[in-house]
């Protein structure tokens, strides 16, 4: 960066050098801060944006305030409305003025201290990110073990158990007790918060109570309760007050719900639709089933078919290897040879008699010749 | 503060599971009779269990010793 502090005059800066030097130092110099002061000449531009003068009895400085940001107010503050601003001093560059850069416009004397104190909580925790969509957890799809952070003696609670016995009774409620207005509130919530914590496995968390008047609902805003909320380590679901009422707790839980009972609406799943989808699991378990059993029969038969096959098959083959045999036995068979003229010798026992010493005198012994036997006998000598 | 069955969500898990296997298996009979009883047996348990299921409301209290009590809460029907 060129230094501005050494002038010389072989090196000027143009306009736009000097502009936008001057620029750098005041946003990074000053930064974000709040200025109380009186609004004049406020001129509001069909664009959306706002260009105006916040002044005291000694200085004035101009101020702009951009679409993005006029949008969340609905109608320009009147010239002398004393109004608290929050933003960022720097030069346009074109011009070369000092300007405010105004995100946000309160009207004090409408608003209160009270609704100061609540936007600088806000702006803290959005700074500290506590609002980034990108942090939100998704809720448990079927909680078996709900903490649910609220007073004892609240509508709240009856209308969360109310809810809870009518859509999923199975669910096991942990009540945290907690004061919800009043002076005690805020210690009770975040001691009840912390208890959450150290509860074992609960799925998430609801903080809770009924509707009431604004002030009845000012612990919902507190900085503290806000930042144990986002330290509860399991999905955390806000629901505070009415339809109507929005309140910090409901920016840095991950699930925000109208009421009580539509937060237990959001976090217990329906024990009708259940039932439906266990009738479903049983029609598709009888379904698979016949199918499989259908298949298991087509294979069965497809498998007789083939062991019927395969059997006939080797029977054919064992039939043709007996003629085979047959036909050789027959040609081995020793019939065959009587046929031819031949004639065996047998004695009475069947053993056939080869030699000349085997014929003893007065043998009685068979002649077995092509046709049948005859009996003989070897004569008194030969 | 103890819960020993299984959640009635997991048990749909498990069924559902079961379900996609017997709808994968193509063939196995013993595998597929013994799947279909073990869905059956459950689906009829969960039945049962959402039946039977009834709320249970605890509040919880931390002692002089800082441990965390829960002990039931009296809840109109």
């Amino acid at each position: 960066m060129d230094d501005l502090f050494t002038p010389s005059p072989d090196a000027p800066w143009t306009p736009v050098q000097l502009a936008r030097a001057a620029r750098r130092v005041m946003e990074s110099g000053i930064g974000p801060i709040w200025v109380r002061g009186e609004l004049t000449g406020l001129k509001a531009y069909a664009s959306g944006h706002w260009y105006f003068t916040v002044c005291d009895r000694l200085a004035q400085i101009r101020c702009v305030m951009w679409r993005k940001w006029t949008q969340r107010l609905k109608t320009p503050p009147a010239d002398g409305t004393q109004v608290y601003l929050l933003g960022t001093p720097t030069v346009w560059e074109e011009r070369g003025e000092f300007r405010l850069n105004v995100t946000q416009l309160l009207v004090t004397d409408r608003v209160g201290a009270q609704q100061l104190a609540l936007e600088r909580i806000r702006e803290a925790l959005a700074r500290d990110g506590l609002f980034d969509p990108s942090r939100k957890r998704l809720l448990p799809e079927t909680p078996s073990r709900v903490a649910v952070v609220t007073s004892l003696e609240g509508a709240a609670l009856r209308d969360i158990i109310h809810v809870a016995r009518r859509r999923w009774p199975s669910v096991q409620l942990f009540v945290f007790g907690a004061r919800v207005q009043g002076s005690e509130a805020e210690g009770d919530i975040l001691r009840a918060l912390a208890m959450v914590n150290r509860a074992p496995r609960i799925d998430c968390c609801v903080l809770t109570r009924g509707g009431g008047a604004k002030e009845d609902l000012a612990v919902f805003n507190s900085e503290a309760v806000c930042r144990a909320l986002a330290a509860v380590e399991v999905p955390t679901v806000s629901a505070v007050g009415h339809e109507t009422d929005l309140s910090l707790t409901d920016l840095v839980a991950d699930v925000r719900a109208a009421t009580p009972s539509a937060a237990m609406e959001l976090v217990l799943p329906d024990q009708v639709e259940f039932a439906r989808q266990i009738a479903g699991c049983g029609i598709r378990l009888a379904t698979a089933l016949g199918r499989t059993t259908r298949l298991g029969r087509e294979r069965l038969e497809r498998s007789a078919d083939r062991l019927q096959a395969s059997l006939d098959q080797r029977l054919e083959r064992r039939r043709q290897q007996l003629e085979r045999l047959a036909a050789q036995l027959d040609a081995l068979s020793p019939l065959k040879v009587l046929e031819r003229g031949y004639s065996v010798a047998r004695d009475r026992e069947g053993r056939v008699l080869k030699q000349l010493s085997s014929f003893s005198p007065g043998l009685d012994f068979t002649l077995r010749v092509a046709d049948g036997d005859v009996p003989a006998r070897v004569r008194e000598s030969a | 503060m103890t819960d020993p069955a299984p959640s009635l969500a997991e048990e749909l898990k498990r069924l559902e599971e079961i379900v996609r296997r017997l709808e994968r298996e193509d063939g196995d009979l013993d595998q597929a009779l013994a799947l279909f009883e073990e869905g059956v047996a459950r689906l009829r348990l969960a039945r049962e269990r959402l039946g039977a299921a009834e709320l249970r409301v605890k509040k919880v209290l931390e002692d002089a010793e800082g441990t965390l009590r829960a002990t039931d809460l009296e809840t109109d029907q």
